[in-house]
């Protein structure tokens, strides 16, 4: 034991290099992780809220409530399994928005309470950014220019990274975000929370072609998306159904609600990156966890000259190592906050 | 226990409907919007609105409404169901709160609501029927029924003076509207 502690001593000394904290707690996970100053990622740590399940979603003050209970416990796992201790830390990145206020108060408090105590800066990221950085940690990492896509349960944007430092909204979803409407899918066919995985699993031994379901384009034209229509297509076609006194087949359905879904995500990215006239796209967020998704990118990708990044699946979903590692490419290019800093609930990106 | 706790459940309105309930009927997604879009402009702040109906019946819809009558775009706004709270900066303050994912009421201190609902903006609330004691005692209630089609019966239930004259120059207007669309 002693033996082994000295040697982690000594490694430590031995290895010294700036390391950053990042600390994610925006919505359901408590996530902590090392990365180095160059965007290795040392460790990686999330706590799901499995509360959650149990009351059928987030509850916003159980969420800050659990958070608190964990926080602690999770950076110092982060640290121990990064062989460091929290003297070591030469920054502090933390997501201050956008999120649940209660939420993302936690982890700043603690990332303001060990930035001051280490005499270190803070580095506040944005949770969007965090998404996109995922691609630094792809198995080949992209770096701008590239076209991203992050559709998760509570965004569905589209954006064109020219450089880290500026990033522009070319659409977003106009009501529901795609992770959303599948939940809500689920919902409406009966099935459990959340939605996503139950739908791509039901997806696969159904045909799509035998429920006849709009494809959701609010316009041609833009890069805009809307899944609310497809929601009350769903509704009427579960409506005609019950009148008829028959069931749905729920395989089917989930088929043709996903393949609407999809089609709609890899057309208006694929037409992004067309429209930019840049190759690299990065497609990330809980629903690039997809099945479909992921192989109609890889399939349709190439066609259209392009070339299709997919982070691994936990990158993809929230995670505090994306925080790290955009908190020391901002550290690097100098950015900080005092400790006056405050959650950003609605923090937006790249608007114009 | 305050009046809309009583309202019989949607399911039965048809039937059990008190008969002084005004209502009015849409026939398109956009039909509905324009109803919102006469309501937000007839706001004058401090009103609390909560909207109750199944996934799909429109409520998201009649917000994007509300907000273009509070000098809003409605591509600002979308479903609030992840955030649970989105605000948005018009003539007045909108607040477009969402609690689809909530069930347990005491999570409602955490969302600070009391804020919103005492301040000086408009607030509206769907899946309102999630936590009725998060409704001050003065509001409006907006029931979302499907009718065939793409047909929606909004049904109103105002709770304070100042509400039923809302709802009763919302109406007025509507029918006027209907005469005469711009």
């Amino acid at each position: 034991m002693r033996n082994a502690g000295m040697s982690r001593y000594a490694s430590r000394r031995f290895l010294f290099r700036p390391m950053i904290l990042g600390i994610e707690t925006s919505c359901d996970e408590t996530a902590a992780s090392v990365a180095s100053n160059e965007g290795v990622v040392l460790s990686d740590i999330v706590r799901s809220q499995a509360d959650h399940a149990r009351y059928g979603g987030v509850v916003p003050e159980l969420a800050g409530r659990r958070h608190i209970e964990v926080i602690d416990e999770v950076v110092r796992e982060a640290l121990s399994r990064a062989r460091i201790e929290v003297e070591d830390l030469t920054g502090v990145a933390v997501t201050a928005g956008p999120g649940l206020v209660g939420a993302l108060l936690v982890g700043l408090a603690y990332g303001k309470a060990v930035a001051y105590a280490r005499k270190i800066p803070l580095v506040p990221v944005n949770h969007l950014d965090g998404h996109m950085s995922a691609a630094q940690l792809c198995p080949d990492p992209v770096t701008p220019p590239f076209v991203a896509l992050i559709a998760s349960g509570g965004h569905t944007n589209l954006y064109a990274v020219r450089a880290w430092e500026s990033c522009e909204l070319l659409g977003r979803t106009l009501d529901d975000a795609a992770g959303e409407a599948f939940d809500k899918a689920a919902k409406m066919l009966g099935l459990a929370y959340p939605g996503g995985p139950i739908i791509d699993r039901l997806a696969r031994h159904g045909n799509s072609d035998r429920v006849k379901l709009p494809r959701p384009y609010p316009s041609r034209e833009d890069l805009n998306f809307s899944f609310s229509g497809l929601k009350t297509s769903l509704l009427y076609h579960l409506r005609d159904l019950k009148a008829a006194g028959a069931a749905p087949v729920l395989e089917d359905v989930a088929a043709a609600f996903e393949k609407a879904i999809v089609t709609v995500l890899v057309e208006k990215t694929l037409a992004a990156a067309k429209r930019t006239g840049i190759r690299d796209v990065v497609v990330t967020g809980g629903v690039a966890a997809n099945s479909l998704l992921r192989s109609l990118f890889k399939l349709c990708g190439p066609q259209a000259g392009v070339k299709v990044h997919i982070p691994s699946l936990h990158y993809c979903t929230d995670n505090a190592a994306m925080i790290a590692v955009a908190g020391a490419r901002l550290a690097r290019a100098g950015q900080s906050a005092g400790l006056d800093c405050e959650p950003r609930p609605g923090w937006s990106l790249g608007e114009a | 226990m305050s009046r809309h706790e009583t309202t019989p459940p949607v399911s039965t309105t048809i039937h059990l409907r008190p008969v002084e309930e005004p209502s009015l009927e849409t026939d398109s997604a956009a039909a509905t919007q324009a109803v919102a879009r006469i309501l937000g402009d007839r706001c004058a702040g401090g009103e609390v609105i909560g909207l109750v109906g199944m996934l799909g019946s429109g409520k998201t819809c009649f917000v994007k409404g509300l907000a273009e009558g509070l000098g809003v775009a409605s591509e600002k706004v979308s479903s609030p169901t992840f955030a649970l709270i989105h605000e948005y900066e018009g003539r007045l303050p909108l607040c477009h709160v969402d609690l689809y994912r909530l069930n347990a009421l005491d999570a409602l201190h955490g969302l600070g609501l009391e804020e919103y609902t005492e301040s000086g903006g408009i607030t509206v609330i769907e899946w309102a029927d999630k936590a009725p004691a998060v409704l001050p005692s003065h509001h409006l209630l907006i029931r979302f029924e499907p009718l065939e089609g793409d047909r929606r019966r909004l049904a109103f239930s105002p709770h304070g003076s100042r509400y039923e004259l809302l709802v009763a120059e919302l109406l007025a207007r509507w029918a006027g509207h209907r005469m005469d669309p711009r």
